[in-house]
C-alpha cells in the first residue's frame, strides 16, 4: 500500500499572488548502488520524475536521480491567475503513477 | 529473523559499498553531466542564491534550497535548473523545469552527498543565458548511493 503523499498548499489566495507548494512522498528511493547483506545489488527503484500541472497546464517538473533523498521533498512556487486545480504526479521506475489534487481559490 | 549479528553485519556492507560507489565518481563525470545540459554553451557565475548546510552531518538527507535571481516573465524566465554533486557516484541529482508561471525560481529538496563536495547549480534562462554558481559542503557521514 502507498502511501497518500502530502501537499503543503494554501486553500486561497489573491490573484497574481505567488505561493508556495510543498510536496513530499514516501518512497526508499533506492539507489541501485547498495547491496544486500548477501553482496546482491539491491535494483534501482526512485521516483524519476515529478510533475506538477495547474488547470491542465504544466506549471513545475523535476527529473530526478538517486542523489534525491529518500521520502523526496519538493517545494517550488507558482503565481496563481485565477481559482483551480493542482493535479500533481510523481512517477516510479516501476511504472507506477502516483497522482493528487490539491484546489486553490483565487479571489 | 533479524539478529542483531544482521544488522551490524548489514550496516557494515552498507558502508563498504559506500566507500565503493563514492570512489567511482570524478570531477570530470561532473562537468561532462554540466556540459550535456548546457550543450558547449558558455556558463557565467549568476545570481544563484544555494541554500546548504555548512555542515552536513548526514549526507543520506541534506537540505537544499536554489533561488535564481531572475524576473520570470513571459519573455525572461527561468527555464531549467541542474543540480551536480561532483563526488556522488552519479554527479546529477536533478533537473528542475520552470516557466513564467513560477513567478519566482525558487526551488527546495532534500540530496544525498557521498562525501564533503562541491555542489553545483546550473540555470538556463529563455534568453538563451547559462548562469552556474557554486557552494561547498562539508559531510560527515556520507549519503550511501548517490
Amino acid at each position: 500500500m502507498v502511501e497518500k503523499p502530502r501537499i503543503k498548499l494554501p486553500p486561497e489566495a489573491k490573484k497574481g499572488e505567488v505561493i508556495e507548494i510543498k510536496t513530499l512522498i514516501a518512497h526508499d528511493m533506492e539507489t541501485g548502488l547498495r547491496k544486500d547483506k548477501d553482496g546482491k545489488p539491491i535494483p534501482r527503484k526512485i521516483i524519476n520524475k515529478f510533475t506538477c500541472d495547474f488547470n491542465g497546464k504544466p506549471v513545475f517538473s523535476a527529473d530526478l536521480e538517486p542523489g534525491i533523498a529518500a521520502n523526496p521533498y519538493l517545494a517550488f512556487t507558482v503565481r496563481v491567475e485565477e481559482s483551480g486545480t493542482f493535479r500533481f504526479a510523481w512517477f516510479d521506475d516501476d511504472g507506477t503513477v502516483t497522482t493528487a489534487d490539491g484546489a486553490i481559490k483565487v479571489t | 529473523m533479524t539478529t542483531r549479528r544482521d544488522i551490524i553485519l548489514g550496516a557494515g556492507s552498507a558502508a563498504l559499498v559506500l566507500t565503493a560507489g563514492a570512489a567511482g565518481a570524478t570531477p570530470q563525470e561532473a562537468a561532462a553531466a554540466i556540459q550535456a545540459f548546457i550543450g558547449g554553451k558558455p556558463a557565467a557565475k549568476g545570481n544563484i542564491s544555494i541554500d546548504l548546510p555548512e555542515i552536513a552531518e548526514n549526507g543520506n538527507t541534506v537540505p537544499l534550497a536554489i533561488t535564481v535571481d531572475s524576473p520570470m516573465t513571459a519573455d525572461d524566465h527561468v527555464t531549467e535548473v541542474l543540480v551536480v554533486a561532483e563526488a556522488n557516484p552519479l554527479p546529477r541529482l536533478a533537473i528542475f523545469h520552470l516557466g513564467p508561471m513560477a513567478g519566482r525560481a525558487e526551488v527546495a529538496t532534500r540530496i544525498r552527498l557521498a562525501a564533503t563536495e562541491n555542489v553545483t547549480v546550473v540555470a538556463k534562462t529563455s534568453k538563451g543565458a547559462v548562469i552556474m554558481a557554486q557552494k561547498p559542503v562539508k559531510v560527515t557521514i556520507g549519503g550511501c548511493g548517490g
